[in-house]
């Protein structure tokens, strides 16, 4: 991991804790075809913090999250222009394959997607049995830790070896969190992890969401304002593809310098 | 509306749903029939002796087509292993790599392939490979006997064979016809054609660069015709092809995209996401498709007459004829022997067996397609 970084004054947290950002975003375009995604997007996201992305359907912030792992690809129509640094290494660097970064920067879909011809443990190790880890102790270990931090363990350590969709949607989706911890990323992005579950099981991904910034920096795309509000220190607003504003998670919910981002956080619109 | 318009046309919806009904119940008449037709005329010749003997000699009762169930396994055995790898791999690229012109392209010929008549498959690898190969020998003129016609030719093994020469036979473009246009020493490489009901040898001057490589190969050739297991094997295999190809394709798009993309988010490159993601979660359809194809072509009659022709005794080597049920039941039915026909009969009804035996093996394995492995 790159140490020697020079401190982006521009970040919302970093003005009081001083520490580097994991991320910076400069001059982010994205084009699908002719549409214009993304549009001049730039952010710097801070190390082992939750950054919450907001906005209504349609305003970029999947794509967004998305041209973090270079996933956005796999749309042969797409095309971006500008610059990403995952701690200080530029990801769209000719040298860089896509595969590389995406062994950095972990992701956790909407839809909880574990693979259904594997078992529990399959599961979780897969992204390092199919990297080509073939030590068993390696992967024992990393199961249980992975589980661990997805806090899945207790739920699930009397039966590994079970189908993984035997378990329930919760269930399933912590699976997922910690199928993409196992690789050991440095940064987790999630997009909408929760928005598929009940109540409780969203509870438990918040609670899990903040445990895993001590060691994580986190990424969380939401249309759940009271997510936003309750589980991320800063907040982006997106809309219609432009970033409009960016701020500590607090500021943003209660005293916002945008009337845009006042109206759709108090849910006048979106 | 009126009462009288309404009566009319609840009639009318009657009608038409009874019309659809028996028409949806005539697709299972026709297997009823075939299969009571099959049974009261088969089963009393199915026994023991009919699926371990050879066929006996005309006119002798009994006997069995063990050679010809062990050739239908054999053939579909060698289909497979042209036809499986080439279109499960095939239908992998279309269905996960996007390069939409030649995907459509390969598509489309894949659909027109499917539609072929299977006799035209026949001719196709007949001409392509039966043909050139109906090579009995090749090696060095020994001996030339004018009178009778007659040219003897010397194998690299030592073998030597005589062969007629019909009077018209173009031996040399330049040097004319005849056997004096081929002295002794003359390199030569002997085909066969029909002249009426007699053989006729005919040398080869300028084989092709494909005629040339069948004919290396040919060197291990005992076939006098040119008919062989490997020609029957493969004209099963490469109408496999397509076939295997499309429900690939079928059945990887049905793989949700979001395992697609969870597995390269973990860094797993593409080829290997596609192996042990994709194909794994699709295994159960694939293998449903590749048995559907199987049961297709493990009943096909007219392309192995062109290729496998047909073998009333055991196959030894894939460079000879072989023969399958398919065939059997054919040459049986269109002989003059009661014993015979009603071996046909008892042919028809193993076959058709097999070929439901593959179909609800299939209906069986894609009940619970969507269903995880047991705990």
């Amino acid at each position: 991991m790159a140490a020697i970084l020079k401190p982006m004054p521009n970040h919302p947290l970093d003005q009081k804790s001083g520490s580097s950002p994991a991320l910076t975003v400069r001059g982010l375009s994205i084009f699908f075809g002719t549409h214009e995604v993304l549009k001049k997007v730039d952010i710097d996201i801070a190390a082992r913090a939750v950054t919450a992305i907001i906005g209504p359907s349609g305003c970029g912030k999947s794509t967004f999250l998305r041209a973090i792992n270079r996933m956005h690809e796999l749309n042969p129509d797409a095309r971006m222009e500008g610059e990403i640094r995952l701690f200080g290494d530029n990801i769209y660097s000719r040298d860089v394959e896509a595969v590389m970064v995406r062994r950095r920067v972990g992701m956790v879909f909407q839809k909880s997607n574990p693979f259904p011809t594997m078992s529990i443990a399959e599961n979780v190790t897969v992204g390092l049995r199919l990297n080509g880890v073939r030590d068993r102790r390696i992967l024992t270990e990393r199961t249980e830790e992975s589980l661990r931090m997805a806090a899945l363990w207790d739920e699930v350590k009397d039966r590994l070896n079970d189908p993984a969709i035997s378990l329930s949607g919760g269930q399933q989706q912590r699976l997922c969190i910690a199928r993409a911890l196992a690789v050991q990323p440095e940064v987790l992005l999630m997009d909408e992890p929760a928005s598929a579950l009940d109540p409780l099981a969203t509870q438990k991904i918040e609670d899990l969401i903040i445990e895993l910034k001590k060691d994580y920096t986190i990424v969380i795309v939401t249309h759940n304002m009271q997510q936003a509000a309750r589980s991320s220190d800063a907040t982006a607003f997106f809309y219609l593809g432009e970033l409009v504003e960016y701020g500590p998670t607090t500021k943003i919910f209660t005293n916002p310098a945008q009337k845009r981002t006042e109206d759709y956080v108090t849910g006048r619109f979106g | 509306m009126t009462a009288n318009n309404h009566r009319w046309r609840k009639a009318k919806n009657s009608f038409m749903q009874a019309l659809t009904m028996v028409c949806a119940v005539l697709v299972i008449l026709p297997l009823l029939l075939v299969f009571f037709h099959l049974v009261t005329q088969g089963a009393t010749s199915i026994n023991w002796a009919f699926f371990t003997q050879l066929p006996k000699p005309v006119g002798e009762v009994g006997g069995g087509v063990a050679n010809a169930i062990v050739g239908t396994f054999t053939l579909i055995v060698l289909a497979s292993l042209l036809g499986v790898p080439v279109g499960v791999l095939g239908g992998v690229f279309l269905s996960e790599y996007a390069y939409p012109r030649l995907n459509w392209w390969l598509r489309f010929t894949a659909d027109v392939i499917n539609g072929v008549p299977s006799i035209t498959w026949g001719m196709v690898v007949y001409g392509l490979i039966v043909v050139p190969i109906a090579v009995p020998f090749h090696g060095i003129v020994k001996s030339v006997d004018p009178e009778r016609h007659l040219v003897t030719v010397q194998n690299p093994a030592g073998n030597a064979r005589s062969f007629t020469i019909g009077p018209q036979t173009r031996w040399n473009l330049d040097a004319g016809t005849g056997v004096e246009s081929v002295p002794p020493g003359t390199a030569v490489i002997v085909a066969f054609h029909m002249d009426g009901s007699r053989q006729v040898a005919e040398q080869i001057n300028a084989p092709s660069a494909w005629r040339l490589a069948l004919l290396r190969l040919a060197a291990l050739h005992d076939s006098v015709s040119g008919f062989s297991t490997l020609a029957g094997g493969l004209v099963l295999g490469l109408m496999m092809i397509p076939l295997i190809m499309r429900t690939t394709e079928e059945v990887l798009q049905l793989v949700p995209s979001g395992y697609r993309e969870a597995a390269l988010a973990l860094g797993i490159a593409q080829w290997r996401m596609i192996a042990q993601i994709v194909v794994r979660t699709a295994t159960k359809g694939i293998v449903t498709g590749v048995l559907l194809a199987l049961a297709r072509v493990a009943g096909e009659t007219a392309p192995l007459l062109f290729t496998a022709f047909g073998n009333n005794y055991w196959t030894h080597k894939l460079t000879q004829p072989i023969d399958a049920l398919p065939l059997k039941i054919y040459n049986y039915a269109i002989s003059p022997y009661d014993d015979w026909h009603r071996q046909a009969w008892a042919g028809a009804l193993v076959l058709i067996l097999l070929v439901c035996t593959i179909n609800v093996g299939v209906r069986i394995l894609t009940r619970d397609r969507f269903s995880g492995r047991k705990p």
